[in-house]
């Protein structure tokens, strides 16, 4: 899973606007008031009803609400129901804290030590993972004999067993945290283990435990309520479960008598998860939100004055995505491409800049949270923005194709590499499966690899980033396509299989008289295979020409530092891509441009 | 593979003696109770340390335990304390019972789980918005509830089904889907609930992934690429989390046999408790036991299929 890791890392300012933020989500506040009052109706039970809870008058047998001293009127055994139910929240407020109190200890001890010691973990993870199959109630009732049903003994053998849980999330924590530079330095600073483990680790995985609390009590409350429910424990304990069950067998006679005690079970419940949801919002963002895949619905096309016979022709494209405050933030603003059948455009400028973005809303994948807010894109003269999924979906592959960057995250891991090349190859061109292998293996030869038969039939996770990356050139240019968009494609790759995969391209565009967009941040990549370059910085394209012209005198600052940088940095990048700009990390948060 | 087979078979044969001998030295201090228990109040002590002696709970604790593992092993789980029937064949019985309604449970929560959780990923919006509240109110309302306002509903008030009672499905299966179609009803809720989301949220995860893109870019069409690519890498996280949700279920179908009568594993498992019956306690702790260590298995192996990665042969 791509989710990415809580860092952890403590940040004051934060943690004031958690709080804050707490207090202003409605969800939050009416939930932990729902809760901290029913509680606080329990500890007042004494005081709020006129009957203990197991006092019984017959005069008062399924008595009927609003009997004077009876406000909920009486039960089967003429007993209060109104001071029953205020008693039950104390038992179960009581499993609660039993339940979660030792889920908790057992868990996050064992979660640091399993975490924090490697040769520890073994044996923690064996523990828990014992503790996990058994089935947890039935367990309690097995154990019946020696806990006498007592449910607080019984609750805390439950915590044990909500225990693994807690385990995980701390001990998934804790390996993430312990690498991280503040806990090292903390270590050289000469801080021992112990303290460390106290201060600064504990301190990180405090999020997903309060968390994970919320759902703790309310599982113990569920139980200690189904357990009660069965009759387990003496009948002295008043227990919305007891009360329940005795309300079912009189469903008859007085349906509501089963009413209250589930009304009141069901708020507490509900409360804690949604309570527990509510502070995972907050503390961990937003919740992941799902969007159609399909093509973006997008402005009307605009532009309309170029009638030339360009292969493809941008015009003012801007892309923005929605800020979490719902303001629109463009990536890309007013972008004017050009690029002639069989020629290769180069699409240069930084991290960040646009050009991927470019790339994406070319071949209509886009993220969905991505809008189109003006411009054209014509191919062959046919405008692209506002097609249908299906109508861009019989361009994709045959007409314009497309190489990615990170070779191994793009081959889908659990299919063989043969049977998605194949896939695309039928879907693409509808040829019969036999044929479609054939090609595929006379494909997988063509772009170099040594044993094609082989290569088919393995994972991606069993060939190399180089192979991979010739695999998905093989995906790409399978139906010869007219415009073949390369992002990045040698990026990730080692120097020198850099070169190989760039003979590669060039080789396969003379051979097929493609023309090539190539999105690239390196000049030396550029000065090797394009004909013209495109020069974008912070969302639009800054200057144009032909590669001689802009290696021999760029008029643009942002161009000449470009071209400067290459001499210092030869040809390969070498850091990781950095989200730094507050452009990047928008785009980073689209999950696209890298 | 068949090695491996072979080697987790073991392991969970050691899991299984470790989990009953656990169970059986936290039963030992209850002997005496259960004993007096069987006899009746009154008794003089004589008699019963005589019964004591004479269901041999007399001897030290491990003498016993390795007693009854050794008769174990030869496929003897004795006979109950209170009824004489051969623990073996009860408790079997009783299983099948519970895993008729778990089985139909689990199928229909696959099939109900994957379908919104794909819909809901994949289509975002109204449909998502309805999966997530579903899937919300599942995991509010306990199970407890839900089957007594099952009952109340659907029996009670409108007749439509049986409100308590099973019919084997070899006697009669149509009286038999009637008599589990509340009991199923009432699991399925929270099952439905906890796989959904799983669902809903590793397809979130998988459909952002770069390898969708690029299968879209070759020309597939989504519906290919949802189904044949993101759901089957999807799978794997989902199938564990339905494997949890057997077990749960195993010991959560209890609460569902008390409230309908049903004569299956956990009421059955929920009387010999209270009695204190030793060997039914011993039998059950047993299958329950292998039953997990089978699941699991064979959920490994099934990942294993789906992720080449985590393939062990």
């Amino acid at each position: 899973m791509t989710a990415e890791t809580p860092t952890g890392r403590p940040d004051p300012r934060r943690r004031r606007s958690t709080a804050h933020k707490l207090l202003r989500d409605p969800q939050a506040v009416v939930t932990a008031g729902l809760l901290l009052f029913i509680v606080a109706m329990g500890l007042l039970a004494p005081l709020l009803a006129s009957h203990g809870p197991n006092e019984s008058s017959l005069d008062h047998i399924d008595a009927g609400i609003g009997t004077p001293d009876y406000p909920l009127g009486g039960d089967h055994s003429g007993r209060d129901i109104w001071a029953r139910l205020l008693h039950s929240i104390n038992t179960s407020v009581v499993s609660a804290l039993i339940g979660a109190s030792i889920a908790l200890i057992v868990g996050v001890a064992a979660g640091l030590v399993g975490g924090y010691y490697d040769r520890a973990r073994s044996a923690t993870e064996w523990t828990f993972s014992l503790v996990m199959t058994f089935p947890g109630l039935l367990l309690l009732i097995v154990l019946m004999p020696l806990t006498g049903g007592d449910f607080r003994i019984t609750m805390a053998i439950f915590g044990v067993l909500l225990s693994p849980g807690i385990y995980r999330i701390v001990r998934n924590q804790v390996v993430g945290v312990k690498n991280e530079l503040f806990v090292d330095a903390a270590r050289v600073s000469g801080l021992t283990d112990r303290r460390i483990l106290a201060r600064h680790v504990l301190f990180a995985v405090r999020g997903p435990v309060i968390i994970a609390t919320a759902f703790l009590c309310g599982s113990s409350i569920g139980v200690q309520a189904g357990l009660a429910f069965l009759g387990v424990g003496p009948a002295t304990v008043p227990s919305f479960g007891s009360m329940a069950a005795e309300g079912f067998q009189n469903l008859y006679i007085a349906p509501l008598q089963v009413v209250w005690p589930s009304l009141v079970l069901g708020t507490m419940t509900a409360s804690l998860v949604l309570l527990g949801n509510a502070l995972r919002d907050t503390l961990e963002g937003a919740t992941r939100r799902p969007s159609k895949v399909a093509a973006l619905k997008a402005a009307k096309a605009s532009a309309v004055d170029d009638a030339s016979s360009a292969l493809l022709v941008v015009q003012d494209l801007a892309i923005a995505y929605p800020t979490p405050s719902g303001e629109l933030n463009e990536v890309v603003s007013g972008v004017d491409l050009r690029l002639e059948a069989g020629e290769t455009l180069g699409l240069v400028g930084e991290s960040g800049s646009g050009k991927t973005q470019t790339a994406f809303a070319v071949l209509g994948v886009l993220p969905p949270e991505a809008v189109i807010t003006r411009g054209s894109i014509r191919l062959d003269g046919r405008e692209l923005l506002g097609l249908k999924e299906s109508e861009l979906r019989g361009l994709r592959g045959r007409t314009i194709a497309y190489i990615p960057q990170e070779p191994m995250s793009n081959l889908d891991p659990s299919a063989t590499v043969g049977s998605q090349l194949v896939e695309g190859l039928r879907a693409a061109s509808g040829v019969s499966r036999q044929e479609a292998r054939e090609r595929v293996l006379a494909l997988l030869a063509r772009v170099g690899i040594p044993d094609p038969e082989h290569t088919f039939g393995s994972y991606p996770h069993q060939i190399s980033g180089g192979m991979a990356q010739r695999v998905l050139i093989a995906g790409a240019v399978a139906c010869r396509p007219v415009l073949l968009i390369a992002d990045e494609p040698t990026t990730a790759l080692d120097v020198t299989v850099q070169a190989e995969i760039l003979d590669l391209l060039r080789d396969l565009q003379e051979e097929m008289g493609m023309a090539v967009l190539l999105v690239t941040h390196n000049f030396g990549v550029v000065a090797d295979i394009c004909d013209r370059i495109a020069v974008m910085r912070d969302g639009r394209v800054v200057e144009t020409g032909t590669s001689l012209e802009i290696f021999r005198e760029a008029r643009h600052p942002y161009t000449r530092m470009l071209l400067d940088s290459v001499l210092d940095e030869e040809t390969v990048r070498t850091d990781p891509p950095a989200a730094a700009s507050p452009m990047a990390a928008v785009a980073e948060s689209a999950g696209k441009e890298k | 593979m068949l090695l491996y087979v072979i080697r987790r078979l073991v392991s969970g044969l050691v899991l299984a003696v470790l989990v009953t001998l656990i169970t059986f030295l936290l039963l030992a201090p209850s002997f005496d109770g259960i004993v007096s228990n069987r006899i009746g109040i009154g008794v003089t002590s004589e008699a019963v340390r005589a019964l004591k002696a004479d269901m041999g709970l007399d001897r030290p604790v491990l003498v016993q335990y390795l007693d009854w593992l050794s008769d174990a092993v030869r496929g003897d789980l004795g006979v109950s304390f209170f009824s004489g029937e051969a623990v073996g064949h009860t408790v079997g019985q009783h299983l099948g019972v519970t895993l008729s309604i778990v089985v139909v449970t689990l199928l229909l929560t696959v099939a109900v789980s994957v379908t919104l959780g794909v819909l809901a990923a994949s289509r975002g919006g109204a449909v998502d918005r309805i999966t997530q509240a579903a899937s919300l109110t599942g995991h509010l309302v306990p199970n407890l509830l839900i089957a007594i306002a099952l009952v109340y509903l659907l029996a009670i008030r409108l007749k439509l089904l049986p409100a308590t009672g099973f019919t084997p499905v070899t006697e009669d299966p149509a009286a038999w889907a009637r008599s589990i179609t509340i009991p199923v009803i009432a699991l399925l809720v929270a099952s439905v609930a906890g796989l959904t989301a799983q669902v809903r949220g590793t397809m979130i995860d998988e459909l952002r992934k770069d390898y969708v893109r690029t299968l879209r870019t070759r020309g597939i069409s989504t519906r290919a690429v949802v189904l044949r690519h993101a759901l089957r890498n999807a799978a794997g996280p989902a199938l564990t989390v339905l494997s949890f949700e057997f077990v749960a279920l195993l010991g959560g179908a209890l609460i569902v046999e008390k409230v309908f009568a049903i004569p299956g594993f956990g009421s059955y498992a929920f009387d010999a408790s209270l009695q204190g019956d030793v060997p039914v306690i011993m039998g059950i702790t047993l299958f329950a036991v292998l039953l997990v260590v089978t699941i699991n298995l064979a959920v490994d192996l099934v990942n294993g299929w789906l992720n080449p990665k985590a393939r062990i042969f």
